[in-house]
């Protein structure tokens, strides 16, 4: 083929650039589609109860993850400090994921259980009542701000269409599971799962 | 190196694979090598044969590459052969290096271990008592204290609302080294319950009462009336003497030291919480985190905050 005729059809031109840069994602990210690995979730994993997904969502809302990562690579000094590695199979439920990008607190890809409740309200509240060097906002509106869970339903119908197994029971209580509850409480049973069914925390 | 291939993609996605790698590097490979004109010798009418590109009537040459532009991209493709050869790349095979980002961390983690686990066997052996006097195996165990335990007992260990100070000699749990050992290994939960049936009066008499355990100002008619609900609820836990008991983790209430008081809150009014809405401290278990050995360390660190093992 001529260059002068690539060259003068942008049209043309802007499909081959296509077809030349497609090149990667066919190799790279196509075939995860279909991998087992990346497609059946470990042992024991349970979609979020209604409280941890509506958790979760003030996790998104509030914007944690500019902050917070949620993936511990295989390096020792990272296992050391937050645990096993990060694996494909607990991802599976994620929609979308919170992996992040960038660290100014830790990651808390298992941070559940670490520390009590009464420590995550403690300092969820204000951060520099229980670690004085912190630089983490306040977010004490949590506090107050109660869930009606009109939206729950839908929200994990949503992810039923996406694949996560919710039954219908489940969706069909989820409003009275979350209603009237603090959004604290909320977060705070959100948090204190993560990373929890992968038992080898060492 | 006797398995070269793995499983985990079915053969129509490793084929893919491998046949789109390959595939873009001999294109870019034939691109290169067809596209590498040479030839400048004039024609018979003496013309240099030229791109074809005319702008202004100025035409461009069918020039070669710079030399060092070609090799440096043949040297690419070579080196994305030999990668492809070495290390896990082309579908399920795994690379002649064997290479795993998984055997990579057990690597590190094993080195580290070798290098780690004879320094702390070492500590493993020796009493806590004699350990917490040890300095070097203190600036250790302070490290791994920061890391995982100052989050809730502060990096001086004075601990803050709801969480213990460990630098005193009040011990919910016990100060002795086993029970510091329990306390780290298996975590602690803490039931303090509710007393809202007893009514606001009997809550006030007992806020009395309390009071007047640890010599607080006190109403001392109402203390007088609190004593006997005390013997009858609180007792079984706090003791009839109220000085706690540390199997049950239940408080001392004589020593003056109010682990739910808040910085501006009155020892009464916190007295009046604690028996309105009760008390639920946890501590989470560590050897789980830190394993044991570190916790026999950490252990030995504590107990050389405690009040009487500090010196000076």
């Amino acid at each position: 083929m001529k260059h002068e005729i690539v060259e003068k059809n942008v049209g043309l031109l802007a499909v081959l650039i296509l077809v030349v840069i497609s090149f990667g994602g066919l190799a790279e990210v196509v075939p995860l589609l279909f991998q087992e690995q990346t497609n059946e979730p470990i042992e024991g994993l349970e979609p979020l109860s209604a409280l941890e997904l509506e958790g979760r969502n003030i996790y998104r809302r509030e914007g944690c993850v500019g902050c917070h990562s949620q993936m511990i690579r295989p390096f020792r000094a990272e296992t050391e400090r937050y645990g096993h590695y990060s694996v494909a199979g607990e991802q599976v439920y994620e929609f979308n994921f919170l992996w992040g990008s960038k660290r100014t607190g830790p990651d808390l890809a298992r941070v559940g259980g670490r520390y009590s409740d009464d420590w995550h309200r403690a300092h969820l509240y204000n951060p520099r009542d229980v670690v004085p060097e912190s630089i983490m906002p306040a977010y004490p509106w949590l506090f107050e701000n109660t869930l009606d869970g009109e939206d729950t339903p839908a929200k994990m119908r949503t992810l039923q269409t996406l694949g996560v197994p919710y039954t219908d029971e489940q969706i069909d209580n989820a409003t009275d599971e979350v209603k009237g509850t603090q959004e604290i409480t909320a977060l705070i049973a959100y948090l204190q799962q993560l990373g929890t069914v992968l038992k080898d925390t060492r | 190196m006797s398995n070269l291939w793995g499983d985990s993609l079915s053969g129509f996605w490793s084929a893919w694979i491998i046949v789109i790698s390959l595939g873009t590097i001999g294109i870019s490979a034939w691109l290169l090598f067809s596209n590498r004109h040479t030839d400048k010798t004039p024609d018979a009418d003496g013309n240099v044969e030229t791109t074809g590109h005319a702008a202004d009537g100025i035409e461009e040459y069918d020039n070669a590459l710079p030399k060092w532009w070609f090799q440096l991209f043949v040297g690419t493709v070579v080196f994305a052969l030999g990668y492809l050869v070495l290390y896990p790349g082309l579908g399920n095979f795994q690379g002649l290096l064997g290479w795993s980002q998984e055997k990579q961390w057990e690597q590190e983690v094993a080195q580290a271990e070798e290098r780690f686990a004879p320094i702390f066997e070492q500590y493993q052996e020796i009493p806590i008592p004699e350990l917490a006097k040890d300095q070097e195996a203190m600036q250790v165990a302070e490290r791994i204290f920061l890391n995982n335990c100052a989050v809730c007992h502060g990096s001086n260990a004075r601990g803050g609302y709801g969480f213990p100070n460990l630098t005193d000699n009040d011990w919910l749990y016990g100060g002795e080294p086993q029970n510091i050992v329990t306390t780290l290994t298996n975590g602690r939960n803490g039931l303090m319950p509710s007393w809202q049936q007893l009514g606001e009066d009997n809550i006030e008499n007992l806020t009395q009462y309390v009071l007047s355990l640890s010599g607080e100002d006190h109403d001392s008619a109402r203390a007088d009336k609190g004593e006997s609900t005390f013997m009858s609820v609180c007792a079984a836990c706090h003791g009839p003497d109220a000085t706690g008991n540390t199997s049950l983790g239940s408080a001392n209430l004589t020593d003056n030291i109010w682990l739910y008081k808040k910085p501006e809150q009155s020892v009464a009014d916190s007295i009046r919480q604690t028996l309105h809405n009760g008390r639920n401290g946890h501590m989470p278990a560590q050897a789980t985190y830190i394993g044991e050995d570190k916790v026999h360390l950490v252990a030995a660190y504590v107990y050389s905050l405690r009040y009487d093992n500090q010196e000076g």
